[in-house]
């Protein structure tokens, strides 16, 4: 489908893209991959197709700051047929700046209406961190900071979805020395329902499961300490990760473009963050193309999820890998050696006792003679 | 004084015994084939933690030990000068022999490399002086032949009696340069065992991270001589005691009685000097820690502390059980105390342990069975034992 | 285990020293445990606990750059390259001390001892010490008697068991190779460092001393059996023996047998002596009688 069609086509155009395009088959089987990715059972996926067939979808106001509309674009360039759309016609998206046909005053307008309209509601996207220094003026929109059109649509939100990692918590802008003190949406918004999903940009699936699963039984995902969905974030990209085999090995690529470069073997030593940077790359590619992630493409993963790795700890240089327990296949310190057989343990038995057997025998026989007095038995 | 003189036993060599001998030694012999063909793994039971199983720890350090009753009794006759056990000193001899051509064929099996222990004799420039394992070697090895060529007048004595002429001339004209040599060998035979046997306590010296307390010791050396003294007479009073039983022989009694007391000092000596070093040197606690350890360390001293009880008593002096079951007791201990200073003292770190594999067990069997054979046909055959003809006046 | 202390060593060399004189002449060693000095040109390897990930990449290297043969081990069937301790074709080895949920990786490989036990130990100089200190082995010498196995302290030269014609298998720190060792090469954190002692110290202790509270502050093998070339740094939490690193002082291994073997046997003085003395006693005794000249 013809994605220049989908902007001009605004938003209500979307339900006409399943019409043309998404046939329910392969409506079910994005539905199935959202609940598999969720952790929800088979029979969600027919639940969450059921929920997007209502005329009444959950309202979604997505707002972008300090960002460079990555994580937009990859949700709009999954090359599965309609995922895009799909995400897109679950929801009715009330406020979106890349996606809106309508510009200036007119969409500003839109923004008033849908909060007031879904007040307490709405499911608020935000993309994007938020500049905090000298009053968040160094990021406007009509002439309003993000802290405070945040702070304002965030207290008539339903629930929050801080998508990629500047909004999760605060990306590229805050990088050092972050001059415009950027800051992730859980810094400012507080007693709302939060999910954060953060990645750079942030794979568009984790967004879908999160929003089917809201809008189909209006639950959020089980989520870690910093808010991100267990499903997703609950373990490293070493764990799963294709090279893996090669780390154990210890077959490490030692620059771009070396044997082990070419052989595939582990980045581990080029300064991947995969042992460390929680999400689930290694899984779920980019685009549903195999392959298609840093690690895929031989360049090692840089930590985007992290707050401590991404654009803080230097692209090459190494991280003590996140393990819970020992490796189970290496040995111990005091691994155990030599063995016995019954049959060895027999013999000497047989040996000893013999010995010792035929000693105590010949003392008594030999008690029974007189003293000095000679004497023979044959043996 | 004037001994009986010694005589050939005689007698049918294949008797059930023998014959069971043999069977044990052939079973020992296909096993050395596993051996030689499929290495030491395949064999024995050792690792790389303990690199040292039963034919270092039983065949050659308490063999060694079993063979030194030559020793012992020449260090009486000969340099305390009691003549009168004379009649006690050839069959210790071939004892000894015996006792050490298996110990020096068991380091043959033993070590990985055999075809190269050419080179400990000859490459005299690579000696390392450092190690106690080179002198034990080289003593041991010149000691195999001066221990056959102390025993050899007992060889010459039948040729000149009964051999081919070949024989006889040869016997002829090698006794008396022989017995002029004599002397001179005997002190060699002395002087040998006295240095490598204080040597094989040297040997588990040099670990001494891995000894157990109560096992090791700044006397090792000091030791282990004295160990092989005493199982060295304990080991005349068994063998006479088991030939005149099994061969049918008159019996030693009254000599082994007199040795009696000369046995019970030097196992005290023993006992007094490891517990005195252990308590000097603060280790004496370790023995009354329960455990393993503890548990065979008393059993040692119980089996070397009893007989010398029993052999100051006067039944030792008159009855041949009571010399043989002190004699079994001090063999018992003194064999554990080897064993147990190569072995059970000896830990390289947790996870490792040692037993023996069958054919290991079998291979050992074997050579001990093979020793008893040679022994029966060398007393049967040439003049060994001189209470062979029984019934006869001192 | 009980072990022994140096005090207890040297109170027993006193013992010894004085039941010497009994019989057989035990000498005194009473003078203190004098190393081997290091040599600034001695070469060595710095392992750091708290910095190896475990990757094993140096296990890896070291088989190929010393041509040993996979260590097959089957885990569910499949058969892994995956030695389990050094062996007949492991010359270095990773492995885990486990401490409840704890657990911190060790190498292992030779420590190249300042004294080593496995060349005290040797009958006919099979290990020799280099000009670099690396104790290198020769198998054309080897008579494969193991006694360097029982007599290392930490349990490093390896027999081929399962070969009818084996040899020793222990780390020479790749002598053969122009570049150093396979195993500092590789690492990809530094937990593994190859370099001359003195500077290795020097980066030990700067590491030490740069982060504070993160390492105990003890470096194994500085003085541990009078010194090795080997240096270990470990975890303030994790102790050096639950790394499977024996409990030993600074007396070198070899220390006290050698003042034996020295003292008795300096210059063969005392064994030819004792040789004239026994001789002329028997001499004299096998004079008396006819009868008691011969055995």
């Amino acid at each position: 489908m013809d994605r220049d069609a989908l902007q001009v086509s605004n938003l209500t155009g979307a339900a006409a893209a399943i019409a043309s395009g998404v046939g329910r088959r392969d409506f079910l089987k994005i539905c199935s991959l959202a609940a598999a990715a969720v952790g929800l059972p088979a029979s969600a996926a027919e639940k969450m197709a059921a929920r997007v067939a209502l005329p009444k979808k959950p309202s979604v106001i997505w707002l972008q700051f300090q960002e460079c509309t990555g994580c937009t674009e990859s949700l709009l360039r999954t090359s599965h047929p309609g995922a895009a759309e799909l995400i897109l016609d679950l929801i009715s998206l009330d406020y979106s700046e890349t996606l809106m046909a309508a510009a200036g005053h007119q969409a500003e307008a839109s923004l008033a209406e849908a909060v007031k309209e879904n007040d307490g509601k709405f499911v608020l996207v935000v993309e994007g961190a938020i500049p905090v220094k000298d009053g968040g003026i160094y990021c406007k929109i009509g002439d309003r900071t993000a802290l405070d059109m945040l702070k304002d649509v965030a207290s008539h939100a339903g629930a929050v979805i801080a998508i990629g990692s500047c909004a999760s918590w605060g990306g590229i802008p805050s990088a050092d020395p972050n001059p415009t003190g950027a800051t992730g949406v859980p810094d400012i918004v507080k007693g709302k329902p939060l999910v954060t999903i953060p990645g750079c940009p942030a794979n568009p699936y984790n967004l879908l499961g999160v929003v089917l699963q809201y809008a189909t039984f209006g639950t959020l995902p089980e989520l870690d300490a910093k808010l991100r969905p267990k499903f997703a974030y609950g373990r490293v990209i070493h764990d799963d990760c294709p090279r893996r085999a090669h780390f154990d090995a210890g077959r490490f690529a030692q620059r771009y473009g070396d044997e082990g470069s070419r052989q595939g073997w582990c980045l581990y030593k080029m300064g991947c963050k995969g042992p460390r940077t929680h999400a689930n790359c290694s899984l779920l590619n980019f685009g549903e193309v195999i392959g298609a992630w840093p690690i895929g493409i031989g360049a090692q993963c840089f930590g985007c999820t992290e707050k401590e790795l991404a654009f803080r700890v230097p692209l090459f240089q190494t991280v003590e890998p996140e393990q819970l327990s020992p490796p189970g296949m290496y040995p111990s310190v005091n691994a155990k050696h030599g063995e016995v057989s019954p049959l060895a343990t027999g013999l000497a038995g047989v040996a000893v006792g013999a010995a010792v057997g035929a000693g105590i025998a010949m003392t008594r026989k030999l008690g029974q003679e007189p003293a000095e007095k000679d004497g023979g038995e044959e043996e | 004084m004037s001994h009986a003189p010694a005589t050939p036993v005689g007698g049918k060599l294949t008797t059930p015994f023998f014959n069971f001998m043999a069977l044990v030694a052939l079973a020992g012999a296909a096993a050395l084939v596993v051996r030689f063909a499929q290495g030491l793994g395949a064999a024995t039971g050792m690792t790389d933690g303990y690199a040292w199983g039963i034919w270092i720890a039983l065949d050659v350090v308490v063999g060694t030990a079993l063979g030194c009753g030559g020793y012992a009794m020449a260090l009486l006759v000969y340099l305390a000068n009691r003549g009168k056990y004379h009649p006690l000193v050839r069959p210790a001899m071939l004892t000894g022999a015996l006792g050490y051509t298996f110990a020096a064929t068991s380091i043959i099996v033993d070590v990985g490399r055999y075809w190269g222990i050419w080179k400990i004799p000859t490459y005299v420039a690579w000696w390392n002086f450092d190690s106690a394992l080179l002198e034990v070697a080289l003593c041991v090895m010149t000691y195999v032949m001066v221990l056959w060529i102390e025993f050899s007048p007992s060889i010459l004595e039948r040729w000149r009696a009964s051999g081919t002429p070949g024989q006889r001339s040869f016997a002829e004209s090698a006794g008396p340069r022989l017995d002029r040599a004599l002397p001179w060998i005997i002190a060699l035979g002395l002087l040998l065992p006295t240095m490598h046997q204080s040597s094989l306590g040297t040997v588990m010296m040099l670990p001494f991270s891995k000894m157990h307390a109560l096992w090791f010791s700044p006397l090792l050396p000091l030791l282990f001589l004295v160990n092989c003294l005493f199982l060295g007479y304990a080991m005349v009073v068994a063998e006479s005691t088991l030939s005149s039983t099994g061969l049918g022989t008159r019996r030693e009694t009254r000599l082994l009685g007199a040795l009696a007391p000369t046995m019970a000092w030097v196992l005290i000596l023993f006992v007094v000097l490891r517990f005195g070093d252990l308590a000097l040197r603060g280790s004496l606690p370790a023995a009354f820690v329960a455990g393993k350890y503890a548990a065979w360390f008393w059993l040692e001293t119980l089996l070397l502390l009893a007989p010398a009880v029993v052999l100051l008593g006067r039944n030792a002096r008159e009855r041949a059980s009571t010399q043989f079951g002190a004699a079994l007791s001090m063999l018992a201990g003194g064999i554990l105390y080897r064993f147990d200073t190569y072995i059970l003292a000896y830990d390289p770190g947790s996870g490792w342990s040692y037993f023996p594999s069958a054919l290991e067990i079998l291979i050992t069997a074997g050579f001990v069975a093979a020793e008893v054979m040679i022994y029966l046909w060398i007393v049967r055959r040439f003049p060994v034992l001189s209470s062979a003809t029984p019934a006869e006046s001192r | 285990m009980t072990t022994l202390t140096r005090r207890q060593l040297l109170q027993g060399a006193a013992v010894a020293g004085a039941a010497g004189a009994a019989a057989v002449a035990v000498p005194s060693v009473a003078e203190a445990a004098s190393a081997r000095a290091r040599q600034p040109g001695d070469v060595g390897l710095l392992y750091d606990s708290t910095l190896c990930i475990g990757c094993r990449a140096c296990v890896t290297k070291c088989k190929s750059a010393n041509n040993l043969p996979v260590d097959a081990m089957n885990i569910n069937g499949v058969p892994y390259d995956a030695p389990d301790d050094l062996n007949a074709t492991t010359k270095t080895v990773i492995q885990v001390a486990a401490q409840g949920d704890r657990f911190a990786f060790v190498k292992r490989q030779c420590m190249q001892c300042l004294d080593p036990a496995c060349v005290s130990a040797c009958m006919i100089k099979a290990y020799q010490k280099g000009p670099d200190g690396v104790i290198g082995y020769d198998q054309s010498r080897c008579l494969g008697d193991r006694y360097c196995q029982i007599a290392c302290p930490f349990n490093v030269p390896k027999f081929q068991w399962s070969k009818a014609v084996p040899v020793m298998v222990k780390c020479e720190m790749c002598r053969h190779r122009k570049e150093g060792p396979a195993c500092s090469e590789v690492c990809p954190r530094q937990a593994v460092v190859f370099g001359k002692v003195p500077d290795l110290l020097a980066e030990a202790k700067r590491r030490q001393a740069a982060s504070p509270g993160k390492y105990l502050a003890r470096i194994y093998g500085e003085h541990e059996v009078g010194g090795t070339q080997c240096l270990y740094l470990t975890a303030a939490d994790v102790p050096f023996e639950t790394l499977g690193l024996p409990k030993v002082d600074g007396t070198p291994q070899p220390h006290l047998s050698t003042s034996i073997q020295h003292g008795v046997y300096k210059g063969m003085i005392a064994p030819v002596a004792l040789y004239a003395a026994i001789g002329l006693a028997v001499w004299r005794n096998t004079r008396k009688g006819d009868e008691e000249k011969k055995p």
